[in-house]
């Protein structure tokens, strides 16, 4: 069993919506005047200090509209509203993942044969997107180390390939070619027996939404979302890194790693700030963390490495 | 009579004022689309795109006058003024929404125009775009006489542009980009050999 991580982020942080809209109301009253900073800090001070550090919303799950509505799913356009749109015309039952490769126990695994196996619970995570926005998303998933213990990981794999299905007749926006079809991804070993890797199938304790990433997809909280790959039909162990879809388009945009790293910038935008979405039209922006927050937990996986040539 | 001439006879009858009118009502629209949701819960960037598209539709449209002229018999050219000055505003719009909305960080907003070639690309366009909005008007076609057509050919750079501008900003293989671009260099395409030119019947 992979050690367990410790969600610091659960139901019990985040802000009874009476405090929370009351709390709004004493931030409004700061921009008022500079004499209520006093008051401010008193009706702040019962908060958990380190997520408070970044920005004092980071509790706040975004609400479901948002994160079904705003997606990047290219197989489905490349508008942020097509997934929401196309993504119902997607078969997500019957499911299986093919599990293959340097496994004991490779095999085509349905859905519903994995997931009774598994400890299903929630995480609320930082989602960070390269495009600089970010989202925090209540998951509900298992850790991705849980189903390698399953099917049993030989010892000589070094690698964990992803592979998103690829059904043109369901997926208009695969008519394009966007990226080379079909949709890959890839992790370090080490990353994926990470206890924040998740392979998510829902999100506010409902069933995973097809634009979200239905059936069932990974959710990497420390890297940029495009390594959380969707709809996942196929897991490959490997001894070599395997190809990702946003490395092969633009390799010198987009490395294997993708760590969330504010002084890494994208070379076509800055990564240094982010803006949460659901702020409206004139939403701040705010700095982005290392390991977009979760540098305690995963920080060890890089010792020695030169983040900015391993970007 | 044909088509065409009832066309011309209908485009005469229609004052230049009344297409600054019709052009200018997207810009409050978006805005309140904005500000109401109806843009998506991440209105910023969702206006900022959606003013920059509209400056390169209206900027195409202006491309298209002399070859529609030229080629149909149709004649919008007392209407190229009306679309280069609203095509101007939606850019300078569209550049207000970056720095004030988006970027909102004095200090990135000129690391952004030197670092990035997208932004680099956008903001020259926007520079050329300067002398020709400021000589839009009748006066500045009398004093700079022959000059001013030759100023005026600022458009062509401008408007290419703006269109890879585009091309350089999107993620993947996209079309959409490529087909504006595609449409500008054939729109300028057109200017460059002497072409048949319609007879007055």
């Amino acid at each position: 069993m992979a050690k367990r991580w410790t969600n610091k982020l659960t139901r019990s942080d985040v802000t009874p919506e009476p405090i929370f809209m009351n709390r709004r109301k004493v931030l409004a009253g700061l921009g008022l005047g500079g004499g209520a900073a006093g008051l401010g800090g008193l009706a702040l001070g019962g908060m958990p200090g380190a997520a408070m550090a970044q920005d004092d919303m980071a509790l706040e799950p975004n609400a479901w509209d948002e994160i079904t509505s705003y997606c990047n799913y290219y197989e489905f356009g490349t508008r942020k509203d097509d997934p929401s749109q196309n993504a119902h015309l997607l078969t997500t039952e019957p499911w299986s993942i093919t599990i293959d490769g340097l496994v004991d126990k490779p095999g085509d695994y349905a859905l519903g044969d994995i997931v009774s196996q598994m400890t299903i619970e929630e995480r609320i995570y930082r989602f960070r997107c390269v495009e600089a926005w970010s989202m925090v998303v209540p998951w509900n998933g298992f850790e991705l180390a849980d189903l390698l213990d399953m099917v049993g990981v030989k010892p000589e794999a070094q690698y964990v390939a992803f592979e998103t299905v690829y059904r043109p007749e369901e997926m208009p926006g695969t008519r394009y070619p966007v990226l080379d079809w079909p949709y890959v991804e890839g992790l370090r070993l080490d990353e994926a027996r990470n206890p924040l890797t998740l392979m998510a199938t829902g999100l506010y304790g409902k069933p995973m939404p097809n634009q979200n990433g239905a059936p069932i997809r990974l959710v990497v909280p420390w890297k940029y979302g495009f390594k959380s790959i969707k709809s996942i039909v196929r897991i490959t162990l490997t001894d070599k890194q395997p190809p990702t879809s946003w490395n092969k388009a633009g390799p010198g945009e987009y490395g294997f790693y993708s760590n969330v790293n504010p002084e890494v910038d994208h070379p076509r935008w800055s990564q240094a700030s982010e803006r949460k979405i659901g702020g409206g039209l004139f939403a701040k922006k705010v700095p982005t963390l290392m390991f977009n927050g979760y540098e305690d937990e995963v920080a060890a996986l890089y010792d020695g490495m030169d983040l900015k040539a391993n970007f | 009579m044909t088509l065409v001439d009832r066309l011309n006879r209908l485009l005469r009858s229609v004052p230049p004022w009344a297409l600054y009118l019709v052009l200018v009502l997207p810009a409050p629209w978006y805005l309140y689309q904005g500000a109401t949701g109806g843009l998506g819960v991440e209105p910023i960037k969702a206006l900022e795109h959606a003013l920059g598209e509209f400056a390169l539709q209206l900027a195409i449209a202006g491309l298209a006058v002399t070859p529609l002229r030229r080629l149909a018999g149709v004649n919008l050219l007392k209407f190229r003024r009306a679309i280069g000055i609203m095509t101007f505003t939606y850019v300078f719009l569209h550049l207000l929404v970056w720095l004030v909305l988006d970027v909102q960080i004095l200090g990135q907003i000129w690391a952004d125009i030197v670092k990035r070639p997208y932004i680099t690309v956008g903001m020259a366009g926007f520079v050329l775009m300067l002398p020709l909005v400021a000589t839009s008007n009748n006066w500045s076609v009398r004093r700079l006489g022959p000059r001013w057509r030759k100023l005026h050919r600022l458009t062509y750079p401008a408007v290419i542009l703006g269109g890879v501008h585009y091309v350089m900003l999107v993620k993947g293989f996209q079309i959409e980009p490529l087909i504006y671009l595609a449409v500008i260099l054939s729109l300028l395409a057109l200017r460059l050999r002497s072409l048949p030119r319609l007879r007055p019947a």
